[in-house]
């Protein structure tokens, strides 16, 4: 029992510059199934991707059943029965069940017959009680089921370690004690299993043992039955540490923009944002802390109107901003950046110019301008349809004005934006935001993959403009930063809200705690409005529309 | 009566060329490359084909059958693959825009095949019409023309054997795709090229053999052209190119399936042929502009079948989902 079935030893991986696992050593037993817990970037990710050949470690190796072993591609790692399940579902939509378990495979392997591989899965499927349809098409399959396939795939072809990288995140309740049942059942079968998880519950629910990452180091292993969610919480955000960000006194003043019991679903259709109600002040900074991909996305888009809001209202000073245009909705001054994992995905294009990103969300303000004497530009505004020419001139200067403001380095105004740097990039989308003069900020990880000094001018920036009274609602990874530059903390957990707290009265467990569920704030204190400001701008009126567009939807929904 | 037999034949020879593009373009199509290449294909086969077959029959002392048949196949189909491969070249090692590769494929097809003329032309004295003969009379020679079986053997019988392999070229391809382990990775490489990736299938090589081999049967098309419905006489012609896009909107309208692609290529030269046969068959006087119309209506059909099938949102008559796009594999 106690023989390993993969041991690290020493593994270290970079990315440029950022290390993404730092000398990591542990062991994997056989028929033990094992947590891999950690935070956002910790490495937990990428410890797993160079088992199943997709990275390859810098140092260290790798050893499966006692031998060191060289990975290399995917194959490799099936050719030693190592099978890994990613969070993203490698399945082809208009394939049936059994055609994307038997693609792949060669003739060495075994002989072509779907009728043949639909019976192997069958037995497989009996043996550790999955339930799936051979012949079913996968665009008609549920999450779930796509899932379950997955797993079926990696077994078909002989796994004997599994890696699931977050396989409950897409889960009801329900399926997901169907699928510990089924590890369950694996486990007894002698196979090993790694699980990757943030919720602490699950963790301790299937685990026998948990290894922890932090910051793409090892921190330790316990025996699952020996520890509780306190010490792993502990073990997995560290100690608290100081940053110095300075942070002005929160002005107080009303509300801003207002959510109430917002429903919002996520691109396959499931429920990404649970009912939520919050709000944002002028001049106040309000945090949003959760494990990645919990529907900060989706919360994001639905502000700024991308994206449709399938119950609740989302009120800015008083009127409903529910259905209008992404464009109305920045007209009416709410700022929206994101920045998603690869930095460049949303917000810029990337081939136009520093300039012609500028203009991207101002174009609608093109004035024709007669120049007096030497000094003065004075501008004449034309209907845009008398005068249709953009004012490049201008967007020029506010590109000189921000690249001079935030220390952006660029040979010029008119460098392709896709030529900079990450941070530089990052710079160009904050400070066009911040230019146009909003009244909200919604931005989410606006220092993702910035230096330090980069990211204090960012800091700066949302400071400055917290000042002016303007609210500012910042999606962001880090707990430390989150603590040193907000004033209040929203916490969510798989679009829940666990709970908003005062970023000077609260600590890093409990935030931590709240992030993987393990602590529910809206729960405990029931008896007060939760997320309700007292000052609220939203009227019985606003209630009464909100009640019929909900049951509106509700009633298509039945059709 | 005699027309209408007359509009029936002529609608399978035709026909026969459209179904080479097409089932060369499916299959290209299958693998996610998007060829807009296949006139230039088409043309290049043409060339090729007629080339070689006329060529040997002046060269050769004394002329073997079986050469003046297999000659011109493997021109024709080597002409239209060495533009299958520049293109997969091109955008798979290269990655260059498929839509544009494709559009230039066709403008350089054309104009090779138009230069070549000229010096095979050149060559037969400045003759402004070059026959293979020999190579013709072998193509087109047919069963009807032994047993005289009236009117039905005039209809179905009356062809050279490259029209039935068309029609057992589509049953193999059919089979292949639905029922082979290599159609279910091409299948695969088209719809999702990471996922194929992850399952360990080589995308690049599908991607070039699938186009390659493609391109070659667009030329088989462009062969059965000149050297079958043109009778081996070459002049260089614009219907070829007008046949290429013809093939490449029965793609679309076949739904990528080579099934389809039969009945779709017989339907779609009768239509092409309508403004000829029409007025002679039933007697009624068409406007003198309506040909230029009515040669119009495959195309229309074929947009009509896009928008119904976009209503009915059956994902099997989708085209390959990652149709168009060059595949990266994901690095950090």
């Amino acid at each position: 029992m106690a023989e390993a079935a993969v041991s690290f030893k020493n593994i270290t991986k970079t990315f440029g510059e950022v290390v993404a696992n730092r000398d990591v050593t542990f062991d994997v037993k056989k028929g033990e199934i094992l947590a891999l817990l950690g935070e956002n970037g910790s490495g937990k990710t990428t410890l797993m991707n160079m088992l199943s050949g997709i990275y390859y470690p810098d140092h260290g190796s790798i050893e499966v059943n006692g031998e060191e072993v060289t990975i290399r591609s995917p194959k490799d790692a099936f050719a030693l029965g190592i099978g890994m399940v990613h969070q993203h579902f490698k399945l082809v939509d208009v394939f049936t069940a059994v055609e994307n378990t038997v693609l792949g495979l060669t003739r060495k392997q075994e002989k072509y017959s779907l009728k043949a591989a639909a019976r192997r899965m069958k037995d497989i499927c009996d043996k550790y009680g999955f339930e799936i349809e051979p012949k079913k098409k996968i665009y008609n399959m549920s999450v779930s089921e796509k899932q379950t396939l997955e797993i079926v795939k990696v077994l078909y072809r002989g796994a004997e370690i599994l890696v699931l990288d977050e396989p409950t995140a897409v889960l009801t309740p329900q399926e997901t004690e169907k699928l510990f049942n089924v590890m369950r059942n694996m486990r007894e079968d002698g196979k090993s299993i790694i699980i990757i998880t943030h919720k602490l519950n699950e963790v301790m629910e299937i685990s026998d043992r948990v290894a922890v990452l932090r910051k793409g180091e090892y921190i330790g292993t316990v025996n699952t039955a020996d520890t509780d969610e306190h010490e792993l919480t502990d073990m997995m955000v560290g100690r608290k540490t100081d940053l110095n960000i300075r942070r002005t006194e929160p002005t107080g003043e009303k509300p801003l923009l207002e959510i109430r019991d917002l429903v919002v679903k996520n691109d396959e259709g499931a429920v990404a944002i649970d009912g939520m109600s919050f709000y944002i002040r002028g001049g106040e900074i309000l945090g949003v802390a959760g494990i990645s991909g919990c529907g900060q996305k989706e919360l994001c888009e639905a502000i700024a109107g991308l994206r449709k809001v399938y119950k609740g209202e989302i009120n800015h000073m008083g009127d409903s901003i529910i259905g209008l245009s992404p464009k109305a909705i920045i007209e009416k001054g709410i700022a929206m950046s994101f920045i998603p994992e690869d930095r460049l995905g949303m917000g810029l294009a990337p081939s136009l110019s520093v300039t012609d990103n500028m203009m991207l969300k101002d174009y609608k303000n093109a004035t024709l301008t007669f120049k007096e004497g030497d000094a003065e530009h004075k501008a004449k505004k034309l209907p845009a349809f008398l005068w249709p020419f953009v004012d490049r001139n201008r967007a020029r200067k506010k590109a000189e004005e921000i690249i001079e403001e935030l220390d952006i380095v660029t040979p010029s105004t008119e460098t392709p934006v896709r030529r900079l740097s990450g941070g530089n990039v990052q710079k160009v989308l904050v400070g066009r935001e911040m230019q146009a003069g909003p009244n909200v900020i919604i931005t989410a990880y606006p220092v993702r993959g910035l230096d330090i000094n980069s990211s204090y001018t960012i800091y700066d920036i949302l400071n400055a403009e917290k000042e002016k009274g303007t609210g500012i609602m910042y999606v962001g990874e880090d707990l430390d930063v989150l603590l040193a530059l907000c004033d209040k903390i929203m916490v969510i957990c798989h679009g829940k809200l666990m709970g908003v707290v005062h970023a000077d009265k609260t600590t890093k467990e409990e935030i931590g705690l709240m992030m993987t569920g393990a602590l529910d704030l809206g729960a405990v204190k029931t008896e007060k409005h939760f997320g309700i400001a007292s000052d609220t701008n939203i009227d019985e009126e606003d209630l009464a529309a909100m009640r019929q567009r909900d049951a509106q939807t509700e009633e298509e929904e039945g059709e | 009566m005699t027309s209408f037999v007359a509009w029936f034949t002529s609608s399978i020879v035709y026909g026969t060329v459209i179904m080479y593009g097409a089932l060369g373009e499916t299959l290209t199509q299958k693998s996610g490359q998007l060829n807009l290449g296949v006139p230039g294909m088409v043309y290049l086969g043409a060339f090729a084909g007629f080339a070689g077959g006329f060529m040997y029959e002046k060269t050769a002392a004394s002329t073997n059958e079986f050469l003046l048949v297999l000659i011109p196949l493997l021109c024709g189909f080597g002409g239209g693959a060495l533009g299958g491969l520049l293109y997969s070249l091109m955008t798979v090692v290269l990655k260059a825009n498929q839509n544009v590769t494709g559009l230039a494929l066709t403008f350089l097809g054309v104009g090779i095949g138009t230069f070549g003329g000229i010096y095979v032309l050149a060559d037969a004295g400045f003759l402004s019409f070059a026959t293979a003969r020999e190579t013709a009379a072998l193509f087109n020679m047919n069963i009807n023309a032994y047993i005289e079986a009236g009117v039905f053997g005039e209809m179905f019988l009356s062809y050279g054997f490259m029209v039935y392999a068309a029609i057992i070229l589509a049953i193999v391809m059919f089979i292949i795709m639905r029922r082979t382990r290599v159609g279910l990775n091409l299948r695969a490489v088209g719809e999702s090229p990471a996922t194929a990736d992850a399952a360990g299938i080589n995308v690049n090589r599908y991607k070039i053999v699938a186009s390659t081999i493609g391109g070659g049967i667009c030329g088989l098309g462009g062969m059965v052209y000149v050297i079958m419905y043109g009778h081996g006489g070459w002049t260089t012609t614009n219907s070829i190119e007008a046949l290429g896009w013809l093939a490449v909107a029965l793609v679309i309208f076949s739904t990528w399936k080579p099934l389809n692609a039969i009945w779709g290529s017989y339907l779609f030269a009768f239509l092409f042929w309508f403004s000829n046969y029409f007025p002679t068959v039933t007697g009624i006087v068409l406007p003198t502009y309506a040909p230029y119309l009515l040669q119009m209506l495959p195309y229309a059909v074929t947009t009509i079948m896009i928008v119904l099938f976009n209503f009915r949102k059956k994902k099997e008559n989708q085209p390959p989902a990652a149709l168009g796009l060059s595949y990266f594999r994901e690095e950090r």
